[in-house]
């Protein structure tokens, strides 16, 4: 099993974008804005990075993902749905009563390995996953505000103690949480050298730059994480800088995007925002 | 976090004591996860085990340090990858500070992990509330798909480890900390130890004692004693099973009584007594009165005996409990002043 064939990112996540704002206009709304930040991280893991086959969701051979930030769900089904572990139709279904796609992921959703949404657990998790094989890879991804969570730190004293260099932790550095700047709550900075300190070897970019994202997230040549770690050596943080909201302007990198309820209307015209937007920066 | 760890390491036991059900369970894991990779030993700084006995499994004794999140997440993690982790932390830190993580990792998945949880009830004594676990049987019991289980004394301990294997999910086991009495020694004719199935020691009487756990069980078959004295016969039936609940030989202990008694060392809500005033209430309502720790946090100093005693979890307390239904004076309230401030 490989990563998938070459697909054109770009256009892939302008569709999951599309999908998130398709969802956010359900009957239920949605996390719009943790969601729109995690678009590139999870597209370039699920079609470039990870070892994943649609049509065998549970093959032995697969890479693992933990979504410890749960409420992304939105962004990773869109994810699921366009690399082709479910019909990308099912996503009108989201928080319908009786369809699979809950408000946070369930196992229930082809791709979907752990149930996630009471955060802190995420890294753990991937902690056991990566302890079963040391030759898969394992990626967790955090929030930002996740990081408050004290389980977070077990967890990440605990992958660097025993050496889990097949784990890769992404933090989606979008610097808000639901009541505004993370550093205005419970700060996390100075994040990196936090992580640091915890034995891990960190790499900090900029979570909307495919190449970046590419490069940080690379398998090396020994099968595991990138040049920085080794077999059974360090694991890797990548500290992924992103923007709230990503994509529409009236709700980047602010606090009331959190959570939206799209009526109609507002749903088309973020739409036609994220068309215009996308017209903009094609090649 | 757990501050007073065992006072006692356990392989310093004198010649001639018996081995504690823990013990039991610390020599027992290497020998299963040599016939059996699937296996995992995850610690938590218990100081229960010796790494050098896991030589042979190399890889699969993991010591996660005094982290019960990070435990209960890893075990979830790994049995996720259809490997089967025995988690050791003490019972109140499993069942109370990592609750969310056996609930939610754990559970939800349906996954074969085995959380093997010691000191429970009041076995760490004097170390006090902080280590009593006596909540511990009710919430394992109410999380979905657990297999609860609280074996009588070591051998019983032994076969629930082994039994566990079996079980396709998530088993919690509940061990004490000091040796006790061997509960079938000396008495064939027994059925033997099964997960699940309640286990008979006297046979159906004018009343029924149910209990679990060591004390509790030796409490109750004192009292049937005590009670066989007064002239009134006592069923006793070690229900070392809490859930799933053995509905069958719950009713078949209750049926043509005048009530049930149920001993267990646990707060009285929600526990084993709990568990069976539920099934009877719902299928074959009697009396039944509920021999438990109090609802309240031991305020003095004591080992295990002598808070049992203190708090009322006796042979004489199930006897009394059990003459007064018998002789129809129990008044389905209770005795004890703490519970009416509940």
């Amino acid at each position: 099993m490989g990563a998938p064939a070459p697909v054109d990112l770009a256009a892939t996540a302008h569709r999951v974008r599309e999908h998130i704002v398709g969802m956010c206009g359900g009957p239920e709304g949605g996390h719009l804005g943790g969601s729109m930040s995690l678009v590139e991280i999870l597209t370039v893991l699920y079609f470039e990075v990870m070892r994943n086959d649609p049509r065998r969701p549970a093959a032995p051979d697969r890479d693992i993902l933990v979504l410890g930030k749960g409420h992304g769900a939105i962004c990773l089904y869109g994810v699921l749905a366009e690399r082709g572990f479910f019909p990308v139709a099912e996503l009108a279904e989201y928080a319908r009563p009786g369809s699979r796609l809950m408000g946070h992921p369930v196992r229930a959703v082809p791709g979907v390995e752990m149930p996630t949404g009471s955060l802190g657990h995420g890294l753990a998790l991937a902690n056991g996953f990566a302890l079963a094989d040391r030759g898969r890879r394992c990626f967790a991804v955090l929030g930002d505000g996740e990081l408050q969570e004290g389980s977070v730190w077990e967890a990440a004293m605990a992958s660097a103690a025993l050496g889990l260099g097949n784990l890769t932790a992404v933090v989606d550095r979008n610097r808000l949480q639901i009541t505004g700047p993370t550093e205005d709550a419970i700060g996390l900075e100075p994040l990196a050298d936090r992580w640091r300190s915890f034995g891990w070897s960190v790499r900090e970019v900029d979570g909307h730059d495919f190449a970046a994202l590419r490069e940080a997230l690379a398998r090396d040549a020994s099968g595991t994480n990138g040049s920085a770690a080794r077999r059974d050596g360090a694991p890797v943080v990548v500290i992924a800088h992103t923007v709230k909201g990503r994509g529409l302007p009236s709700v980047e990198a602010k606090t009331r995007g959190h959570y939206a309820r799209l009526s109609g209307r507002q749903a088309d015209r973020s739409l036609a925002v994220l068309r215009a937007r996308r017209r903009r920066e094609a090649p | 976090m757990t501050g007073d760890r065992p006072e006692e390491r356990p392989d310093e036991r004198p010649a001639g004591r018996p081995p504690s059900a823990r013990e039991v369970y610390r020599d027992l894991l290497p020998e299963l996860m040599l016939a059996d990779e699937r296996l995992y030993c995850l610690d938590s700084d218990t100081g229960l085990f010796d790494r050098d006995a896991f030589a042979a499994v190399p890889g699969r004794y993991l010591n996660l340090g005094i982290a019960e999140h990070n435990l209960m997440g890893t075990a979830a993690g790994l049995a996720a990858s259809g490997r089967m982790p025995f988690v050791t932390t003490m019972a109140t830190f499993a069942a109370t500070r990592a609750l969310e993580f056996i609930k939610i990792d754990i559970a939800y998945n349906a996954l074969p992990v085995r959380i093997v949880a010691t000191h429970g009830g009041l076995a760490a004594g004097h170390l006090g509330p902080t280590h009593h676990a006596l909540e511990d049987l009710g919430i394992m019991r109410m999380l979905p798909g657990f297999t609860v289980v609280v074996p009588g004394d070591a051998r019983q301990a032994e076969e629930a480890v082994r039994q566990s294997l079996a079980l396709p999910g998530p088993v919690y086991i509940r061990l004490g900390r000091a040796a006790t009495p061997d509960l079938d020694g000396g008495r064939p004719g027994t059925a033997p130890f099964e997960i699940g199935r309640a286990q008979w020691l006297r046979p159906p009487g004018d009343v029924a004692i149910i209990a679990c756990g060591p004390h509790p069980v030796l409490a109750a078959l004192r009292a049937a004693d005590l009670l066989d004295a007064r002239g009134v016969r006592a069923a006793v039936l070690n229900l070392h099973t809490p859930h799933p609940l053995d509905v069958d030989a719950v009713l078949a202990a209750a049926a043509g009584t005048r009530g049930v008694v149920t001993v267990e060392e646990h707060w009285r809500p929600g526990g084993l007594g709990g568990a069976v005033a539920e099934t009877l209430a719902e299928h074959a309502p009697v009396r039944v009165a509920r021999v438990g720790m109090p609802a309240v946090f031991a305020e003095r100093a004591g080992d295990q005996e002598h808070l049992l005693d203190r708090y009322g979890i006796t042979a004489d307390a199930a006897a009394a409990a059990a003459l007064k239904l018998f002789s129809g004076t129990h008044g389905g309230g209770t005795d004890d002043p703490c519970l009416s401030r509940v």
